[in-house]
C-alpha cells in the first residue's frame, strides 16, 4: 500500500464528509439517518484528526502541499498542510468527533433533523477546508461556505422569530467579515495578485500597508471569533442552532478564526512589529472583560455560556498580542510562553466548551428549558450530567488541577515578563492588561458557580426541572471523553506543551523548553521562577479529599441523614425562596453593571394599605449595540430612502446615468497618470 | 507603404468619427437615417481596408456583412418604418445642437487622451484605431442621451456598435467568431427594438419616449 500524503488524506476526508452531506439531503427524513450521517461523520473525523496527529507528531520541516485544478484558473486551488495546519486541523477534528458522537444521542430528540443532518457534515468540511487552504480564494472560500452552512445550521428552527433574528445578524456580521478578509488578502497580494499564500510569504508587504492589514485581518477573523465589538452576533447565533452545533460554533469555529488570525499575521505578513500588540491586547482585554461581565447577567444557559465564548476568545487574543510585543523585541523565549499559552487555550477551551454546550443540551432535553430560573435540583436527577458540567465548570474557572488553570496560568507568566520589554507604552499596558486578565479570570468563576449552582443544586423550580431524567448514554459518553481530556491535559500539561513545540517553533521562529523532564514540572522560565506541576496538585487534591472524606465518614458519624433546609424563620416551602440567578449576580451587577450595562434598578412599593407585593426591576442596555450599531442601522436606513428615488428613473434618465458614470471614470483614468 | 496603410486606416477611421459627430445634428429622422447609412459604408471601407492591410481575408466578409445590412437593409427597413409611422417628416427637437457639439468633441478629446496614454506599448495603428473607437463609442451614447425619439435611440445604439467593430478589426488577430456575433446581436437588437416600436406607437401612438414616462406617471 503505497502511503498517501497528509494533505491528500485529507482532502479526501473532506471529500467524504461533502458526499454524506449530499446523501443526508436524500436521507433526512429517516429515523435511521441520525446513525449513518452521525456514524460516518464520527469516522471520518476521528481518521482526519488522526492524520493530523500524526503530522503534528512527526512534524516534517516542509509542508504537505498540492495544487487542484478548481478555483482561480491561473492559480488554481492550493492547499497545503503545515504543523501550525495540523494542530488547528487536530482540534477542529477532535471536536467534530466528540459533536458527532454527541449527536448520535442528542439527534434523536431533533424535531426536523432533515435540516440539521445535511448541513452537520458540510459544516465540518467547510472548517476544514479553511485551514488546509493555501491560497486567498480558496480561504475566503472555505470561509464563506464554512459560514453559510453554519447559518443553515442556526437557521434549524426557522419559525422561531428570534432565531430568525439571529441569523439575520449572523449572516450580516458574517458577510462583514469576509469582506473585511478579502480586502486584507487583496492588500497582502500586492498589484502583482500573488494570490497563493507562498506568494505572499515571499514578497512579503510594505510596513505601511502592514498596519492596514492587521486592521482588516482583526475585523475579519474577529468578527468571526467574537471580539467586542464585533461580538453581537455571536450570542444570538450560538445558542440557537441545536446544542451539538452550538458547540461546534462556539468550541471549534471561533478557533478557525483564530487560526486565520495567527495565519495572516504571523505567517504571511512577514516580520512583526512590537506596536501590532496594542490593538490586540486593547481587543482582548477589553473582549475579556465585557465577555464575562455579560455571561454573568444571562439568564439563559447557553447565552451564558455563549458570552463566556467571548471572554474566552480575548483571552486568547491577549495572548497573541504579548506573543506580537515579545516577537516585535526580540524576546524569543517569551514570544514563544505566549504563543504556546494561546495554543494550549485554543485547545482548552474548544474542548471543556462544547463539553458545557452538551452538558446545556443535556439540560435543554432532558427538562426543555434554558431559563436557569425554572432548573434547579438537577443534581439529583442527572448525577452523570452534573458531575461532567461541574468538571468542565471547574475547567473553564481556570482551577487547578484542571487544564484551564495551566493555559492561563502560562498567559499570566508571560505578563509577568513585561517589565523587561522596552517600550514604557506597553511596561505600563501590560500589566493593566494582566489586572484586567485576572479580574475576568474570577468573575469567569462567579459565572460558572451561578451557573452550575443554580441549575444543579437546590430545588427544582418548575415541573420540568423535577420531572428531568439522566441523557441516553452516548451523549454522557461525548461528555465523559472532552471531561477525560480537560482532566489529561489539566494533569499533564508538560506532554501538551511539548507537543505544541513544533507549532511554536513554526510560528515564533523558537520553542520552550523541553518540558516532560523530571517529575513532569512546567517551568516556562526558570525553575527559580516558578513551576507548576498538575500532577502534584491533583494527587494533592485526591488525597487531602479523601482523607477528608474518610475521617469525616469514619471518625464523625456515616449516617446519612436528611433534615428540612434552614429557612431563616419563614418556613415556605417555595422553591421560588431559593437563590435566583439573577440575585446570585445582583452584588456583582451592582459594582459592574452600572458603567458596562447602565443597568438601573428601582423598587415599586405598593401604597401603605395594598396588599400587593412589591416589584424589584432591573432595566439594562446592550451598549455595543445602542451606540455602535444602531446608528449604523439608522445611517443605512436614511441612505436607502434617500436612494429610493433611484429605482424609478425614465430610461433617458439611466442611460444618462451609466454615460455619466463611463465619462467619470474614463475622466479619472486620463488624469491618473 | 507601411506609412500609406497608416494614414488610410487613420483616415476612415477619423471619417467614421466626423459621421458620428455629423449625427449628433441631424434633426430630421430621414436624413439622420441616410447619415447612418453612410456611417456604415465609412465602416465597410475602414473594414476592407484593415482586411486588405493585415492581410486577413475573413475581414472582408466583416465588411460586406457591415456594407449589406448596416448600409442598406437596415436603413430602408427604417425608412419603411417611419414611413409607416408616419414620422418621417417629424422633427427632433433635440437638446441644443451647439452644446451637444461641444460635448461631444470633449468626448473625442478625452477618448485620445485615455488611450494613447494607456496603449503605449502597443503598434501605432491599433493605438489609433482605438481612440477613434472609443470616440464612436462615446459619441453613440451620448446621441442615446439626448434623443427622445425611440428612432434616434437605436440608431444611436447602432453607430456605438460601429464603433465597436472598427475597435474589434484595428486590433490585429481579434477571432472572426467575435466579429460576426456581434454583427449579428446588432441584427437581433435591431429586429426586437422594430417590432417594440411598433408596439409602442400601437399603445401610445407615439414613437416618443417620453409618452412611456408620461404613462409611468413619472415627474421628469
Amino acid at each position: 500500500m503505497v502511503a498517501l500524503p497528509p494533505i491528500v488524506a485529507n482532502l479526501w476526508c473532506v471529500a467524504a464528509l461533502l458526499v454524506i452531506g449530499a446523501a443526508a439531503v436524500a436521507i433526512g427524513k429517516r429515523n435511521w439517518a441520525r446513525w449513518l450521517v452521525y456514524g460516518c461523520s464520527l469516522t471520518v473525523s476521528a481518521v482526519s484528526c488522526t492524520i493530523a496527529v500524526a503530522h503534528l507528531i512527526a512534524a516534517p520541516a516542509a509542508g504537505s502541499e498540492i495544487v487542484l485544478p478548481l478555483g482561480l484558473p491561473w492559480i488554481g486551488a492550493n492547499f497545503r498542510i503545515d504543523v501550525l495546519a495540523a494542530f488547528f486541523l487536530a482540534v477542529i477534528d477532535l471536536g467534530a468527533v466528540a459533536a458527532s458522537l454527541y449527536g448520535l444521542g442528542y439527534g434523536r430528540h431533533e424535531s426536523a433533523p432533515e435540516r440539521v443532518l445535511p448541513f452537520f457534515p458540510v459544516f465540518l468540511a467547510g472548517m476544514n477546508m479553511v485551514i488546509l487552504a493555501a491560497d486567498a480564494f480558496t480561504f475566503l472560500f472555505a470561509w464563506e461556505f464554512m459560514s453559510l452552512a453554519s447559518w443553515a445550521l442556526v437557521m434549524t428552527h426557522h419559525r422561531d422569530e428570534e432565531n430568525r433574528r439571529a441569523g439575520y445578524v449572523y449572516i450580516v456580521m458574517a458577510s462583514l467579515g469576509t469582506l473585511a478578509l478579502l480586502l486584507a488578502f487583496g492588500l497582502m497580494a500586492g498589484p502583482d495578485g500573488g494570490y497563493t499564500f507562498a506568494a505572499m510569504r515571499a514578497h512579503g508587504t510594505p510596513p505601511g500597508l502592514a498596519g492596514l492589514v492587521l486592521a482588516f485581518a482583526l475585523l475579519g477573523t474577529g468578527s468571526k471569533a467574537g471580539l467586542v465589538p464585533l461580538h453581537v452576533w455571536l450570542p444570538l447565533a450560538h445558542p440557537a442552532a441545536p446544542s451539538h452545533v452550538s458547540a461546534l460554533m462556539s468550541g471549534v469555529m471561533t478557533k478557525v478564526a483564530i487560526y486565520g488570525f495567527i495565519r495572516i499575521t504571523f505567517d504571511l505578513l512577514g516580520p512583526v512589529s512590537w506596536w501590532w500588540s496594542v490593538p490586540v491586547l486593547l481587543a482582548g482585554v477589553v473582549t475579556a472583560t465585557l465577555g464575562v461581565l455579560s455571561a454573568l447577567m444571562q439568564n439563559d444557559l447557553k447565552r451564558a455560556l455563549a458570552y463566556s465564548t467571548i471572554e474566552n476568545i480575548g483571552l486568547i487574543f491577549v495572548a497573541l498580542g504579548l506573543a506580537f510585543a515579545f516577537q516585535g523585541n526580540g524576546m524569543k523565549a517569551a514570544a514563544a510562553l505566549a504563543m504556546t499559552a494561546a495554543l494550549f487555550h485554543v485547545l482548552n477551551h474548544s474542548l471543556f466548551k462544547s463539553l458545557l454546550f452538551f452538558g446545556a443540551g443535556a439540560v435543554l432535553n432532558a427538562t426543555g428549558e434554558r431559563r436557569m430560573e425554572k432548573l434547579g435540583g438537577l443534581q439529583n436527577r442527572m448525577p452523570a450530567t452534573g458531575l461532567l458540567f461541574l468538571i468542565g465548570s471547574v475547567a473553564i474557572s481556570a482551577l487547578p488541577p484542571l487544564n484551564g488553570f495551566a493555559s492561563e496560568w502560562l498567559m499570566l507568566q508571560a505578563i509577568l515578563l513585561s517589565p523587561d520589554l522596552p517600550q514604557w507604552a506597553l511596561k505600563l499596558l501590560i500589566p493593566a492588561v494582566g489586572a484586567m486578565l485576572a479580574l475576568a479570570t474570577a468573575l469567569a468563576a462567579a459565572c460558572f458557580v451561578r451557573a452550575f449552582g443554580i441549575s444543579f443544586l437546590g430545588r427544582p423550580r418548575s415541573a420540568a426541572a423535577s420531572d428531568a431524567h439522566e441523557v441516553d448514554r452516548l451523549s454522557i459518553a461525548a461528555m465523559a471523553m472532552l471531561a477525560v481530556l480537560c482532566l489529561l491535559a489539566g494533569v499533564l500539561p508538560a506532554f501538551v506543551i511539548d507537543a505544541l513545540a513544533p507549532v511554536v517553533q513554526a510560528v515564533t521562529g523558537t520553542r520552550m523548553p523541553v518540558q516532560t523532564v523530571a517529575w513532569l514540572s512546567i517551568v516556562p522560565i526558570a525553575e527559580s521562577r516558578s513551576s507548576y506541576n498538575g500532577l502534584l496538585v491533583f494527587f494533592f487534591i485526591v488525597s487531602s479529599a479523601s482523607i477528608a472524606a474518610f475521617a469525616i465518614h469514619r471518625l464523625a458519624s456515616d449516617r446519612l441523614r436528611r433534615a428540612p433546609a434552614w429557612d431563616c424563620g419563614f418556613p415556605d416551602g417555595s422553591p421560588v425562596t431559593q437563590y435566583t440567578a439573577d440575585s446570585f449576580a445582583q452584588p456583582l451587577r451592582r459594582v459592574f453593571g452600572g458603567f458596562a450595562f447602565r443597568a438601573r434598578e428601582e423598587v415599586h412599593m405598593p401604597p401603605p394599605g395594598d396588599g400587593s407585593p412589591a416589584r424589584l426591576t432591573v432595566t439594562m442596555h446592550d451598549l455595543v449595540w445602542e451606540f455602535i450599531y444602531e446608528p449604523i442601522a439608522r445611517l443605512v436606513n436614511a441612505l436607502a430612502v434617500r436612494l429610493n428615488h433611484l429605482q424609478f428613473l425614465t430610461i433617458r434618465r439611466y442611460l444618462s446615468l451609466v454615460f455619466g458614470v463611463l465619462v467619470f471614470l474614463l475622466l479619472v483614468l486620463a488624469s491618473w497618470g | 507603404m507601411e506609412r500609406l496603410a497608416f494614414d488610410v486606416a487613420h483616415f476612415f477611421a477619423g471619417s467614421l468619427v466626423l459621421v458620428s459627430l455629423m449625427l449628433l445634428y441631424q434633426d430630421r429622422l430621414s436624413a439622420l437615417i441616410n447619415v447612418f447609412a453612410f456611417q456604415a459604408v465609412v465602416l465597410a471601407l475602414s473594414v476592407a481596408w484593415q482586411a486588405y492591410v493585415q492581410g486577413a481575408p475573413h475581414l472582408y466578409l466583416t465588411a460586406a456583412i457591415a456594407l449589406s445590412v448596416k448600409a442598406i437593409i437596415i436603413p430602408v427597413a427604417l425608412h419603411r418604418m417611419i414611413r409607416r409611422l408616419g414620422i418621417h417628416r417629424e422633427v427632433e427637437t433635440a437638446v441644443n445642437i451647439g452644446p451637444t457639439m461641444l460635448a461631444g468633441l470633449g468626448l473625442v478629446a478625452l477618448s485620445m487622451v485615455v488611450i494613447l496614454r494607456a496603449t503605449a506599448a502597443a503598434d501605432m495603428l491599433a493605438r489609433e484605431d482605438l481612440a477613434f473607437a472609443l470616440s464612436v463609442v462615446l459619441l453613440g451614447l451620448l446621441m442615446m442621451v439626448t434623443r427622445r425619439n425611440a428612432v434616434s435611440q437605436v440608431i444611436g445604439f447602432m453607430s456605438l456598435e460601429n464603433g465597436l467593430i472598427l475597435a474589434a478589426t484595428g486590433a490585429k488577430g481579434m477571432p472572426f467568431v467575435v466579429e460576426i456575433s456581434v454583427a449579428f446581436s446588432v441584427l437581433v437588437a435591431f429586429i426586437v427594438i422594430g417590432i417594440f416600436l411598433f408596439r409602442i406607437r400601437e399603445r401610445f401612438d407615439s414613437v416618443n419616449l417620453q409618452a412611456l414616462d408620461d404613462f409611468r406617471g413619472e415627474i421628469r
